[in-house]
């Protein structure tokens, strides 16, 4: 029985592992892979709710009971910076992982200090349009529109601030206990989460902003 | 079947996991390259995103499907480039994943939209009642 029997991932593994290796063993999957694959599921549910938060989005979007719509309150310029940055930091997280990977402590800890600060640039800008709307009398309270857009945008930010401190928290594990396996884990788990804000971004920018201005 | 065919034969049925690199991935420079694509379609597709907004060069009713094309178009390059979910044979369980998940925000999305619609249409003479 070679080692990479043993490493044989779940499910279709099985079908074209070795005849020889015993069909129990030939299932068991490294536990990188079960992990990774467990918090892509729970992302996928998690793009499930923020699709039911772009569905209301979609169905209240020109509910704007007389209020500003989205054509008098965006700025596509400051949504251009904030795109930007999240698509850097996007990234820069990548290098990060590649960095924890290599064990390469200068590219692991500089990608992730690089991605903190792109993320936090974001998110100060988009704390201050929120508060330059909610100035202007467009809170969520003032339309169906803007409960909508206030819910969708805050909630990616909100998602956005918990990446910022759990990549904190991932620099300070490595920092503490090392590229150990299961240290290692965890920081794939969060390159996907942040990632994967970055797709939930692409969505926003496309249909609350661009669509906005436009249609 | 030797131990080297064993290995060569698991090599290629074995998972990945999402973001993970290509096993033969502890190459950084290979690894980079991946990111530095992935970085590079992203930025341009956002930029042409972004200059159709602005610009009258295009016939304007076309631009809302256009922009919605574009978003796809870079969600799969992210996809491919950052979170390393390809069609290859080790990615099945991963790509099947995102095909529920986008069946489910498919039909969410779609669903509310046409019931919505369909509710407001029917409430027209409602309104016209009251006026």
């Amino acid at each position: 029985m070679s080692i990479a029997a043993r490493t044989t991932a779940v499910g279709l593994g099985g079908e074209g592992a070795a005849p020889s290796v015993p069909h129990e063993l030939s299932e068991l999957a490294q536990k990188r892979v079960i992990v990774g694959y467990g918090f892509w599921i729970f992302l996928l549910s998690d793009i499930v709710m923020f699709s039911t938060f772009f569905a209301a989005y979609a169905v209240l979007v020109n509910e704007t009971a007389g209020g500003p719509s989205g054509r008098d309150l965006f700025h596509l310029d400051v949504v251009a910076f904030e795109t930007a940055f999240l698509l850097l930091s996007s990234f820069a997280c990548g290098v990060a992982s590649i960095g924890a990977r290599a064990h390469r402590d200068t590219m692991y800890y500089g990608a992730m200090a690089v991605t903190a600060l792109l993320g936090a640039g974001f998110l100060f800008l988009e704390v201050h349009e929120f508060v330059g709307m909610i100035g202007i009398g467009a809170g969520p309270q003032r339309s169906a529109f803007l409960s909508a857009f206030f819910t969708l945008v805050g909630c990616h930010g909100l998602h956005v601030t918990l990446g910022l401190m759990w990549l904190l928290t991932m620099m300070a594990q490595v920092f503490a206990k090392g590229y150990r396996p299961d240290i290692l884990r965890r920081v794939l788990c969060f390159a996907l989460f942040w990632h994967t804000l970055d797709i939930i971004w692409v969505a926003i920018f496309t249909v609350v902003y661009l669509l906005g201005v436009v249609v | 079947m030797s131990d080297t065919d064993a290995r060569l034969h698991l090599h290629h049925a074995s998972d990945h996991a999402p973001g993970d690199e290509p096993v033969s991935g502890h190459e950084i420079a290979e690894g980079l390259l991946g990111y530095i694509v992935g970085l590079f379609l992203a930025a341009l597709i956002t930029a042409v995103a972004f200059f159709l907004v602005g610009t009258s060069l295009v016939w304007q009713p076309s631009i809302p499907v256009a922009l919605l094309v574009l978003a796809v178009a870079q969600m799969g390059v992210h996809l491919v480039f950052f979170l390393h979910i390809t069609t290859g044979p080790d990615n099945y369980n991963n790509v099947l994943a995102l095909a529920f998940g986008v069946l489910i925000v498919g039909l969410i999305i779609v669903g509310s939209m046409w019931i919505m619609t369909n509710m407001n249409h029917n409430m027209m003479p409602m309104n016209m009642m009251h006026m």
